[in-house]
């Protein structure tokens, strides 16, 4: 199977561990990721919030790429970009004349014919293809989904899932044999976009994430996007979990989560890029009962 | 009665032209604020946001309040009236980049800027770059520099940009967009 993919900026560079597993998980499943040629940001977090035509045509310029060379289907691993992608869409799709207006400043016709994916969407759907290369189930493993803002938000633009309570990201998990624990802030927002510009609402409110998890039992957070990733990650010695005598919490990739049910190599799944480590919780997850890995996978 | 003809207060009919909403259809419900995220840094949360808009209180434009959105979509997903107060806060935004130009947090201002000015020089965002024309721009310059080593241990920092091909063509589209906003 082949999908168009929109990378995103992050994903070779902070995100580079987000990059390895969703490459790794992709290839030992034979789905081949076509990249959108010469693809140009998405705008995400600045573009919308300072000139709204720029919002929408620089990822229209993508999906009008995209169609240009055949794709009817892209997969963008970053939530930011999905959502903007998505909005993209839509609002061209609904408004003729704001659909000629962007037209005109990308110099490309849009047809408005890609279907836009989250990682998600894409992992869901190839499950029946997942579940014969499993070498482990996640047995014990108690894992706090979180969809943050902008896979979910707004409803209308994504159409994905339920945005109050969704079930995908759980679903996922449960296929692979973790247990998703219940808890309140799988919706909230991480803070995005102002891990620079404004820190400390970004550790206030990762805070109060992680320890939500935590009080539900979780042994680790798991994400589909590279800045609520890194918003939990890498902030996370900020939020002073240790000083507070509570344990860090590792936060793990959809694509890891499903990577390490497969018996792929966690080096190759970019597990020990992380600022948590998730050591222990690999070492745990390794020594479940399990197949040997098939050959070549790893 | 319809509220999308041209009356009102000059900054509420400026929203309505700008983000195709009607801010009149917001009954003061209260759930913007409650479910947002930032309400608590904010001055005016997004509740009393909408009621200044209505009013047409041009002071909005000049407070920290609309630079705190994260663009969550929160308050967009739970209105009862579909009022979109985060596409309504977009709008706000571009209108005081433009007639209040200067206000709002320097932080904030100087990530946008730093920020789009990495996809203007690029086509995409460079994280490296990012950083340091953050720093120069807000002069928060030791902040996080405790982080580098470690996100350079860990492959995450990358030195060099990756230039887009056809640069040429998102520079248009950024000029393009720059001077329809000016023309308005």
């Amino acid at each position: 199977m082949k999908i168009g993919y929109y990378p995103g900026c992050s994903m070779h560079a902070t995100a580079k561990d987000y990059g390895e597993s969703l490459s790794g998980v992709t290839q030992a499943l034979g789905v081949e990721l076509q990249e959108v040629p010469d693809w140009a940001c998405c705008g995400a977090s600045s573009a919308h919030v300072t000139n709204h035509l720029l919002g929408v045509a620089l990822p229209a310029r993508t999906l009008a790429t995209a169609e240009e060379h055949g794709m009817d289907r892209i997969m963008t691993p970053c939530a930011a970009c999905y959502g903007r992608l998505c909005s993209a869409a839509v609002e061209t799709g609904q408004d003729p004349e704001l659909k000629r207006e962007v037209e005109e400043v990308i110099g490309h016709p849009l047809q408005g014919s890609v279907q836009v994916l989250n990682i998600v969407e894409l992992l869901q759907e190839l499950l029946p293809q997942v579940e014969p290369l499993l070498v482990r189930r996640l047995e014990g493993l108690k894992l706090a989904c979180y969809y943050g803002c902008l896979l979910l938000r707004p409803h209308k633009v994504t159409g994905f899932d339920d945005p109050e309570q969704p079930e995908s990201m759980e679903a996922l998990v449960r296929a692979v044999g973790a247990q998703p624990v219940a808890w309140n802030k799988r919706v909230e927002c991480c803070g995005a976009g102002f891990s620079l510009a404004r820190t400390g609402s970004v550790i206030r409110l990762g805070r109060g994430i992680l320890d939500d998890a935590a009080a539900a039992g979780a042994d680790a957070v798991v994400v589909a996007c590279p800045m609520c990733h890194s918003n939990l990650d890498m902030r996370q010695a900020a939020m002073n979990r240790k000083q507070r005598g509570l344990p860090e919490l590792p936060v793990l990739y959809a694509t890891q989560v499903v990577g390490l049910a497969m018996g792929l190599d966690p080096s190759s799944l970019g597990l020990q890029r992380h600022f948590v480590s998730a050591q222990a919780l690999v070492e745990r997850i390794l020594a479940l009962p399990g197949a040997t890995p098939a050959e070549g996978v790893a | 009665m319809s509220h999308t003809e041209d009356h009102g207060p000059a900054l509420t009919r400026q929203v309505r032209e700008r983000s195709g909403l009607d801010p009149a259809a917001c009954y003061q419900c209260g759930k913007c604020t409650a479910g947002c995220p930032m309400a608590g840094e904010m001055p005016t949360g997004p509740q009393q946001i909408m009621r200044k808009v209505q009013l047409g209180r041009e002071g909005l434009l000049e407070d920290a309040s609309i630079w705190l959105c994260l663009t969550c979509e929160t308050c967009s997903t739970r209105c009862p009236m579909d009022c979109e107060p985060a596409r309504i806060i977009d709008a706000l935004r571009e209108l005081s980049l433009e007639q209040r130009p200067g206000s709002g947090p320097r932080n904030i201002r100087a990530f946008h800027q730093a920020f789009l000015e990495q996809i203007r020089s690029h086509g995409r965002l460079f994280e490296f770059g990012l950083v340091m024309g953050f720093k120069l721009r807000s002069g928060a310059l030791l902040d996080d520099v405790t982080a580098a080593p470690s996100m350079l241990s860990r492959g995450k920092l990358a030195f060099k940009p990756r230039r887009i091909e056809n640069l040429a063509e998102v520079r248009r589209i950024f000029d393009a967009c720059e001077s329809r906003h000016k023309g308005e």
